[in-house]
């Protein structure tokens, strides 16, 4: 009797953990999907134009299709690096949206004379900087060309240097904090960076609210909303405002004292840049509270987490991002069709059809990682980085090229715009360029 | 002094207090009784919530209410009786791994089925309305809450102290073999304990949640760990301990993040010294003090172990 407990209990604990092992490998999977489907067609197309291929991959299933593809040598991989999971779980999937409907209308690339399948693998970073470099080692061991993300810039900051290791370029698609391209040959960047971003708003803040004080908050060890913190105070301070900086720490979800300590402080504008998942706590807390003043944020509130979080309250919220609906026709229309198309999709950019300015970029990053490619004429990730430095491209975000110092896009604008509570919407406000 | 600038401070202490208290309250039975730290209660919390926000998307709260508290009951004895009860007989430690299995469990489902996103939760109508308390705005969530924990906890003690099964319930907990050969009913109490305990859990999650709309997996694991903290600082096994445990961690988590703040409006200093940082910080060091002090607990019972 007692024996047999003993296995029951052995063989309970076994599942136990296998079921926890499915269900962690189950959001992979989630995320995974489209790129599934994708290098299966990729699979296909690879097997009708290439003749070895066809007779190795069609004894195979989808996955072994895949493998064969990509040792005959016409696959090129793209490492995605975003965090599905997580604080920044909701960018992560909308940037790579982009990415997967930038796959999804060229899957191939024109490589030295012959046309590769462009095959997307997927790692999640999980938005944390302890779990960032297990996941880029992952990429870097299926043998990517070019990595793109990731969305959130502690996780790049920490990812950074095992692609250099490994000598494999990386784009960063909106990581804005300046320590990601800094003092490294094999990172670079398509989006601004924050201390232009910091000083846009701070400029903002100075102009539209006439603004004297200002409460920062942002998440302790979080080098975002920390960074971009310390550039708005510095370009606010220059201004002759005065800023009460605060930081709060990982797992909080109780805001109002914060909040209370805002109001105390008489701060003219709240400036909270830190992840959709604490934002949305913060908004709600900030409207229950009355605050009357404004709350502003950078590119990470440019997200349908945010306006479902502000619908139908007294609140207004600025934010400065990358791209605004209604930029480009054929895009919005585009991705719109490919999101309603796809339920994952659909899902995966929070149940609308809403285009965030990552997808934009997500976008925009994979034509980019294209032309490099095109330009080394190979898939040895040396030979990309070096053609990065060369690259240009005209995006859907405007045009894109690389200063010659730390691989950052040389950008002067970016889109402010506010959250309409009625619609749960974003209403375009200004185009704010460098002073 | 102004006291007005500490009263908002001190209404959310209270409010979050509340919460931990009915998380604590989870912990510390389960504790009295199988001398068993329950990982997974603060996941339980968690699960509520999620319950919670996918009910009401399909049905109207008269319903949607009733139905969590019932399906987060059913999950903690589900749990008590797929997970511990086949281990009662294994060494404690058997069990604590188990309830550390089951926790992640939880997250993982939790992860799968939303996809690791952030779910908003439902307005409640009447419960999250803003009200104006002495010059603060606030949710009238917030003077719920302590009046309601103390309701409940006065009620918990009701039944503990003056029914035939609180009476076996505090038999099971002073002597387990002895309780047995007494004729109670073990495995029912047991169960009890964890029906009572996740009724609580379901209770506060309603009220936190409230509070703080977003769920995500993790979202039990801070407000899990505080309520264990106020649990172990009132003293492991007794209940008002427990409550007044978490008012205390409540109040004074939301006291420090406000320091600063209320010292620079009072004219005391002009200068910054960033103690909101600190407020996490504070409540563990809060916990280490106390047990070096009086190991037991607040409220703790002096307990010699006879040969």
């Amino acid at each position: 009797m007692k024996r047999n407990l003993k296995k029951y209990l052995s063989l309970g604990l076994a599942a136990v953990m296998a079921a926890s092992l499915i269900t962690g490998c189950g959001v992979a999977t989630a995320n995974g999907d489209t790129s599934a489907t994708a290098a299966t067609s990729s699979a296909s197309t690879a097997a009708s134009s290439d003749a070895t291929a066809t007779s190795t991959a069609a004894s195979g299933d989808a996955a072994a299709a895949t493998s064969t593809a990509a040792t005959s040598g016409d696959t090129v991989k793209i490492g995605v690096y975003e965090p599905a999971s997580g604080d920044n779980g909701a960018g992560g999937k909308q940037e790579m949206l982009g990415m997967q409907y930038a796959n999804s209308k060229t899957p191939t690339v024109d490589i030295g004379g012959k046309t590769y399948n462009v095959e997307l693998v997927f790692a999640d970073n999980q938005s944390s900087t302890d779990k960032a470099v297990s996941a880029a080692s992952t990429l870097v061991s299926s043998g990517v060309s070019v990595v793109l993300g990731s969305y959130g810039s502690g996780v790049s900051i920490a990812a950074q240097e095992t692609f250099a290791n490994a000598g494999i370029p990386a784009i960063g698609v909106t990581c804005t904090n300046p320590q990601v391209t800094e003092g490294n040959t094999n990172y670079f960047r398509i989006c601004f960076l924050d201390p232009f971003q910091g000083t846009i708003l701070a400029n903002f803040a100075v102009d539209n609210f006439k603004a004297k004080t200002a409460y920062c908050l942002a998440k302790l060890g979080d080098d975002y909303s920390v960074g971009l913190c310390n550039y708005f105070q510095k370009a606010f301070e220059a201004l002759g405002g005065t800023v009460v900086f605060e930081t709060f720490p990982e797992g909080n979800s109780d805001f109002t004292s914060y909040i209370t300590n805002a109001k105390n402080a008489n701060a003219d504008v709240i400036f909270s840049p830190v992840s959709t998942e604490a934002a949305a706590l913060i908004i709600e807390q900030a409207s229950s509270q009355g605050v009357t003043v404004p709350l502003m944020a950078g590119d990470t509130w440019d997200s349908n987490v945010i306006t479902e979080a502000a619908t139908g309250k007294n609140i207004d919220i600025y934010v400065t991002t990358f791209y605004q609906e209604g930029g480009n026709k054929d895009f919005d229309e585009g991705l719109k069709a490919y999101i309603d198309g796809d339920a994952t999709a659909l899902q995966n950019n929070g149940g609308n059809d809403m285009i965030a300015a990552v997808s934009a970029m997500g976008y925009d990053a994979y034509y980019v990682a294209l032309e490099a490619l095109k330009n080394a004429g190979s898939t040895d990730p040396k030979a990309v980085n070096d053609a990065l430095w060369k690259t240009t491209y005209d995006g859907v975000s405007g045009h894109i090229e690389f200063d010659q110092t730390n691989g950052d896009a040389v950008r002067d604008t970016a889109y402010v715009k506010k959250a309409n509570t009625e619609t749960g919407t974003w209403d375009f406000v200004a185009e704010q360029k460098a002073k | 002094m102004d006291w007005s600038v500490v009263l908002p401070y001190i209404l959310s202490g209270i409010s979050v207090g509340g919460q931990y208290a009915l998380i604590a309250i989870g912990y510390t039975m389960v504790y009295g009784i199988l001398r068993l730290i329950n990982f997974a209660h603060g996941d339980v919390f968690m699960v509520a919530g999620l319950m919670m926000i996918y009910f009401s998307a399909s049905m109207p709260m008269y319903y949607s209410i009733p139905l969590m508290i019932i399906f987060t009951v059913l999950l903690g004895y589900a749990i008590e009786r797929a997970a511990y009860k086949p281990l009662r007989t294994a060494p404690r430690m058997s069990i604590m791994i188990s309830a550390i299995g089951v926790s992640y469990l939880l997250e993982n489902l939790a992860l799968y089925v939303t996809g690791g996103l952030n779910q908003n939760y439902p307005g409640i109508p009447w419960i999250s309305d803003s009200i104006t308390i002495g010059g603060a705005v606030t949710k009238r969530v917030t003077i719920i809450t302590p009046i309601l924990t103390i309701v409940l906890v006065v009620a918990l003690i009701l039944l503990l102290k003056h029914t035939k099964f609180g009476m076996a319930m505090r038999a099971v907990s002073r002597d387990f073999d002895t309780a047995q050969l007494m004729g109670i009913d073990i495995d029912r109490v047991i169960s009890v304990t964890f029906i009572i305990g996740s009724f609580l859990a379901a209770i506060g999650s309603l009220l936190y949640f409230t509070n703080y709309t977003g769920v995500v997996p993790t979202s039990g694991a801070m407000p899990g760990l505080k309520a264990f903290v106020a649990a172990v600082f009132g003293g492991i096994g007794s209940i008002p301990g427990a409550v007044v445990g978490a008012f205390i961690i409540g109040i004074c988590e939301n006291l420090i993040k406000g320091l600063d703040s209320v010292l620079m409006v009072n004219g005391i200093t002009s200068q910054q010294f960033g103690f909101a940082t600190f407020s996490d910080a504070f409540t563990f060091v809060l916990l280490i003090v106390i047990l070096i002090l009086k190991p037991t607990g607040l409220f703790g019972e002096k307990q010699t172990d006879k040969v």
